[in-house]
């Protein structure tokens, strides 16, 4: 529904565009809200076909993601078998653990084994100028791409007294990260003036900022009867998911300006890559999944 | 459909992005050179081509490594159709004659792909040129080339390693060149060079 009207929108805007900066932010949106189409099917697709889907589906955008970060992450020849371990190993066996429900080592594997596994790997390769430098990117890769994310298909592994539609507080996580990405975008637009951290990111301002966490928050609360929690919960998860997912918008832009972006982020037309899709999701999901454990599981 | 099939998996694996300074390319006889860093190169290069143009692209490649178990032999006669050639002719004669064969085996329809600086490497230079694309331009008057930039193969596969990381790469296509009537084999082929090394800074 949101969809069709938010269509209908970028339609009309594109016709009435006049000026040249206009015609590129309404193509932006429009290019924006084409990706949000394609989102939504492959998401109905997947919580259709219940866990399996969710978890192949998150186990994709992981190694799209993990590819993105490895092209613009410095690595070296050397690095070559260790990043053959994180994409064929460390990926696969993240998702598997969800699938078969072992909690203890999927919330272990990669900060421990996984840490442990690069390191060693990167010693058998043999090179040892900028080791740490090297050791630290990959994990870090795998921490963000690989950890973070698979935090958010983990939600169907929680057992919650008396809720068994977990597929539901997988799409509430998402919809409300994804939507307050667009807010902040959209009241940025409208009414930013004052940069978070212009070096970092000029889009991003405290009024978008403020906008977009308050209305994603309301629309969280809004959504509250698909999921275990009461409204004032909803809300306040809805918060705790938004301003997580905020300060990961700002990290992940911080390492594409360190690593001058603009070479790779040509690479995929229109409307970025991956990770600039899911760089909030990335710290919202880990954030979402442990509050929603504690409080809410036995 | 198994050239179709190659073609595909090449393309995913490389997560090529494909970029022309020039038109794109059509069917007419051309000669496409890169630089070479990888196994990878040339399959995704040839994956890069619109398909229509794909069936008259052969590679040229070593006699030595595709002549090598029955896999390699069939790719490489029946899916590429490459032009297979002695590496490391001694002879002045022998050079002759593989110039010739090459020139013979394009008639007047087929492109083809090499890789003049004859070897793989490492990926931060590009070695100087061998002399294969200066004889075969004075054997075919007026014959075009393309430069192409092949970006990010050598971290994808690098030389001595057997699986791929599947990193994102792009495929640069540059300006169409020729070598002018009378002019100097180092300097056409410096400039050659040259224009492969421009691509790469975009």
């Amino acid at each position: 529904m949101l969809l069709v009207v938010a269509s209908g929108v970028g339609f009309v805007l594109s016709r009435r565009a006049r000026t040249e900066s206009a015609r590129a932010a309404v193509a932006n949106l429009n290019a924006r809200i084409r990706a949000w189409w394609i989102m939504v099917a492959v998401f109905a697709i997947a919580v259709w076909t219940g866990g399996i889907g969710s978890i192949v589906l998150f186990a994709l955008m992981s190694l799209l993601a993990l590819r993105e970060f490895v092209t613009l992450a410095p690595t070296h020849r050397e690095d070559h078998r260790t990043l053959l371990w994180a994409f064929f190993a460390v990926t696969p066996l993240q998702y598997y653990l969800i699938g078969i429900r072992w909690y203890g080592l999927f919330a272990i594997m990669i900060p421990v084994y996984a840490f442990v596994l690069v390191a060693v790997s990167n010693v058998i390769a043999g090179r040892t100028d900028r080791f740490l430098e090297r050791t630290a990117t990959i994990h870090w890769g795998l921490m963000v791409c690989v950890y973070c994310v698979s935090h958010a298909p983990a939600l169907l592994m929680l057992d919650i007294p008396g809720y068994r539609t977990n597929a539901k507080l997988l799409v509430f996580l998402v919809l409300v990260v994804q939507i307050s990405d667009v807010l902040q975008y959209v009241f940025g637009k409208l009414f930013g003036k004052h940069p978070v951290a212009p070096v970092i990111s000029p889009n991003k301002t405290w009024e978008g900022f403020g906008g977009g966490v308050l209305t994603a928050s309301l629309v969280g609360t809004a959504i509250w009867w698909a999921t275990p929690f009461t409204p004032v919960q909803a809300f306040a998860l809805s918060v705790a998911i938004t301003l997580a997912g905020f300060a990961g918008g700002l990290v992940m832009s911080a390492i594409k300006r360190d690593r001058g972006v603009k070479d790779y982020g040509a690479l995929i037309a229109g409307h970025g890559g991956m990770l600039d899709r899911i760089d909030s999701l990335c710290f919202a999901a880990p954030v979402f999944f442990h509050l929603t454990r504690y409080y809410f599981t036995p | 459909m198994i050239a179709g099939l190659i073609a595909s998996a090449a393309r995913l694996v490389s997560g090529a992005s494909v970029f022309y300074r020039d038109e794109p390319p059509d069917e007419r006889q051309r000669v496409y050179f890169a630089n070479h860093t990888s196994h990878l190169d040339f399959v995704v290069l040839w994956s890069a081509l619109p398909g229509n143009v794909r069936q008259f692209v052969r590679p040229v490649a070593a006699r030595d490594y595709w002549e090598k178990g029955a896999l390699r032999r069939y790719l490489s006669e029946k899916v590429f159709r490459a032009i297979l050639i002695d590496r490391g002719v001694g002879s002045v004669a022998d050079a002759r004659g593989t110039i010739d064969r090459l020139a013979a085996e394009m008639e007047n329809r087929y492109s083809i792909i090499v890789f003049p600086e004859g070897t793989r490497g490492s990926g931060e230079e590009i070695a100087p040129f061998k002399s294969g694309l200066y004889h075969l331009c004075r054997e075919k008057p007026g014959l075009e080339l393309v430069p192409v930039w092949l970006d990010n193969m050598n971290r994808i596969l690098p030389k001595g390693e057997l699986l791929p990381v599947p990193m994102l790469s792009r495929v640069i296509f540059g300006r169409r060149m020729a070598m002018e009537h009378g002019e100097p084999k180092p300097a056409f082929l410096e400039r050659a060079r040259a224009a492969i090394r421009e691509l790469r800074g975009l």
